[in-house]
């Protein structure tokens, strides 16, 4: 005989029943153990930032800025061609990834079909670049920039290299930022006569520049700190000189640093440290340059 | 409207990196000024071994001749080979002489080239500072050790004097020159290794690793022993005449064996002909060898090598069609 509705109430109501099904423990137990994540997360970043910033400390000084590197005198050996390298090679990257990027995401937002199938295909494939390890892209450049169109181990095979490790991350970020523009402004536009071209060039690229330029920031900050596919690339090791144009010989910081730290000598070590401290306050200024644009420009519509 | 603000900010930035850039290009024409006679550009790459010994030349003959631009890649002997031979560099440093597969590739890129011992190398095979049992090893029982498949995995399986100790195994990757070098003239074949030990581009590593286990071992160039010597001993080498010590002497007068190797540079000929600051470079760096070496913390050249040297210098500059010893710096 099935029970009846009056012999299952009681005991459902009765205290205490309801607390045994929801234990205290595995409520405090899963704070804990995400606290515990986050903790492992933190710690090991503050662990790793205060060991450079000890070993780096005693090199961290102007002569890391205007002295070449040097196997003789670590002493006082610097980082100049590096830190210039870096800088030839991260604004010619900017040069050359960023209107192509933009322009290449402007076209899949406002023109192309998104229902297409070479949209889609398009869509699916900078999806998948966006993945790729760093270091295809570097025997990419070998192979066709650096070898094929004879560019050589220069700035400019450095930097459309590393554009083209970037370029998925900018398209990607740039669309979501124009995405994020809504659609009465663009209505608003052209209800008022003006153009396709001229409501993409007047509204939706300015209203969408922040978070594009917070895009296009990351993407650097990624480039600048990339030594792998550089390393293929053959970005020498051991320069005495800045670069003195688009195609000259470079090194750039991340490859300066992995030379040092396998010198046999401690002096080495101690200026590797130094130069990865450099390294990160460039990326945390940069970081912090996106943070900044983002809320001083952001709209709220 | 922020927009304005935004592009201003925008164009701020980019006129600041140019600013920077102008700057640095700058200091560098600011530079040579006080130039010697050779002016151009030298690629070199190869060995990580030997960069150090010609990154050392290239600055002291830049200090010289500040027109001249000369960069040393470090893709170890076999990737600068490869690049040597495809004529992108007009000189590779390697650690050990040219294999067949490169010359063949060197023949295919119609590259010349001529071997140049600049110094000299001890392969150390070192141990923690608490071993106090392992003083001299022969080449017998460090085949055995390091052969394939090997089994022993205690100090006592090494040799029954011997105390019981874990046998803790470091050593270089498998692209280096200097595992090449050991699987070569150890376990008799080049890339036979044991792979159960903990390998490590970096040498830095090994030295960690065998200071910080009472069992360890590892083995490297003799420039990383000589720069931790309080942390790690290195093993003397019995090859059938007696345990010997690697030092600069046993090196010279070659009775450490089979682990005391020579260093080389390869020129291309065609470079050597026709890249007057590379032919400039390489008569700095060969006049001035001993001097390179000692700065550089490397083995120096014994006489007879000293001798080989400079005759195949010689011979390298009259196929260049270079006239003579011509020291345009110095």
């Amino acid at each position: 005989m099935s029970p009846t509705l009056d012999d299952i109430a009681p005991l459902e109501i009765e205290a205490g029943t309801l607390q045994s099904h929801h234990s205290e423990l595995p409520e405090k137990g899963f704070r804990w153990v995400l606290l515990l994540s986050l903790a492992i997360a933190l710690l090991t970043l503050a662990a790793l930032l205060a060991f450079i910033l000890v070993s780096g400390a005693p090199r961290f000084n102007l002569q890391l800025f205007t002295n070449m590197p040097s196997i003789r005198l670590p002493e006082i050996a610097g980082a100049q061609s590096a830190i210039t390298g870096t800088i030839w090679v991260i604004v010619t990257t900017a040069v050359i990834s960023l209107p192509v990027g933009i322009m290449a995401a402007v076209y899949l937002e406002e023109y192309g079909n998104p229902n297409g199938r070479f949209h889609r295909l398009v869509e699916i494939n900078i999806q998948n670049l966006a993945a790729v390890p760093s270091i295809v892209y570097g025997i990419l450049g070998l192979g066709v920039i650096a070898r094929a169109l004879a560019l050589g181990q220069t700035v400019i095979t450095a930097a459309l290299t590393l554009s083209l490790l970037i370029l998925p991350i900018i398209i990607i970020s740039t669309r979501e930022a124009i995405r994020a523009v809504p659609q009465s402004i663009r209505f608003g536009s052209m209800a008022l006569g003006a153009t396709k071209w001229q409501t993409i060039w007047k509204q939706v690229l300015p209203a969408a520049t922040p978070g594009t330029a917070t895009g296009a920031i990351l993407a650097l900050s990624r480039a600048i700190g990339e030594a792998a596919p550089l390393l293929l690339l053959g970005a020498v090791t051991f320069i005495t000189f800045n670069p003195n144009g688009l195609m000259s010989s470079y090194t750039v910081m991340p490859i300066q640093i992995y030379n040092w730290v396998s010198q046999s000598r401690d002096a080495f070590h101690v200026l590797a440290a130094a130069l990865c401290i450099v390294l990160l306050l460039l990326l945390l200024l940069m970081n912090g340059a996106a943070i900044f644009l983002r809320n001083k420009y952001q709209k709220r519509w | 409207m922020n927009n304005t603000r935004i592009k201003w900010g925008v164009a701020v930035m980019m006129t600041g990196g140019a600013l920077t850039l102008a700057a640095c290009g700058g200091q560098q024409s600011g530079g040579s000024g006080t130039s010697g006679g050779a002016s151009g550009a030298v690629a070199v790459d190869g060995s990580s071994t030997v960069a150090p010994l010609t990154s050392v030349a290239a600055e002291l003959f830049q200090a010289q001749n500040s027109g001249v631009n000369v960069t040393v890649g470090t893709s170890g002997t076999g990737g600068g080979f490869e690049k040597f031979c495809r004529g992108e560099t007009a000189m590779n440093d390697a650690s050990r002489p040219i294999e067949a597969e490169e010359k063949a590739a060197c023949e295919q890129g119609g590259v010349k080239y001529a071997p140049l011992t600049v110094a000299n190398d001890a392969l150390t095979v070192v141990v923690s500072k608490e071993n106090t049992w392992a003083k001299c090893l022969t080449t017998e029982q460090l085949k055995k050790i390091w052969e394939p498949k090997s089994q022993i995995n205690n100090w006592n399986q090494v040799d029954s004097t011997f105390p019981d100790e874990k046998l803790t195994l470091f050593g270089p990757g498998t692209d280096s020159g200097t595992f090449d070098y050991f699987t070569d003239v150890i376990n008799g074949e080049e890339g036979a290794s044991r792979t159960d030990y903990t390998p490590s581009e970096d040498d830095n590593v090994v030295v960690q690793g065998v200071s910080g286990s009472k069992g360890g071992m590892g083995y490297f160039g003799y420039t990383y022993y000589e720069e931790n010597t309080d942390k790690v001993n290195a093993v003397q080498i019995d090859s059938g005449n007696g345990c010997v010590t690697p030092s600069p002497e046993s090196v010279q007068d070659k009775s450490y064996t089979p682990l005391g190797r020579p260093l080389f540079v390869y020129p291309s000929i065609q470079a050597l002909g026709s890249n007057a600051a590379f032919a400039s470079f390489l008569t700095y760096y060969v006049e001035n060898d001993a001097s390179i070496a000692e700065q550089a913390k490397f083995i120096p050249l014994n006489d007879q090598q000293k001798t080989e040297l400079n005759s195949a210098f010689q011979k390298a500059l009259s196929e260049a069609g270079v006239s003579g010893s011509s020291p345009a710096a110095s």
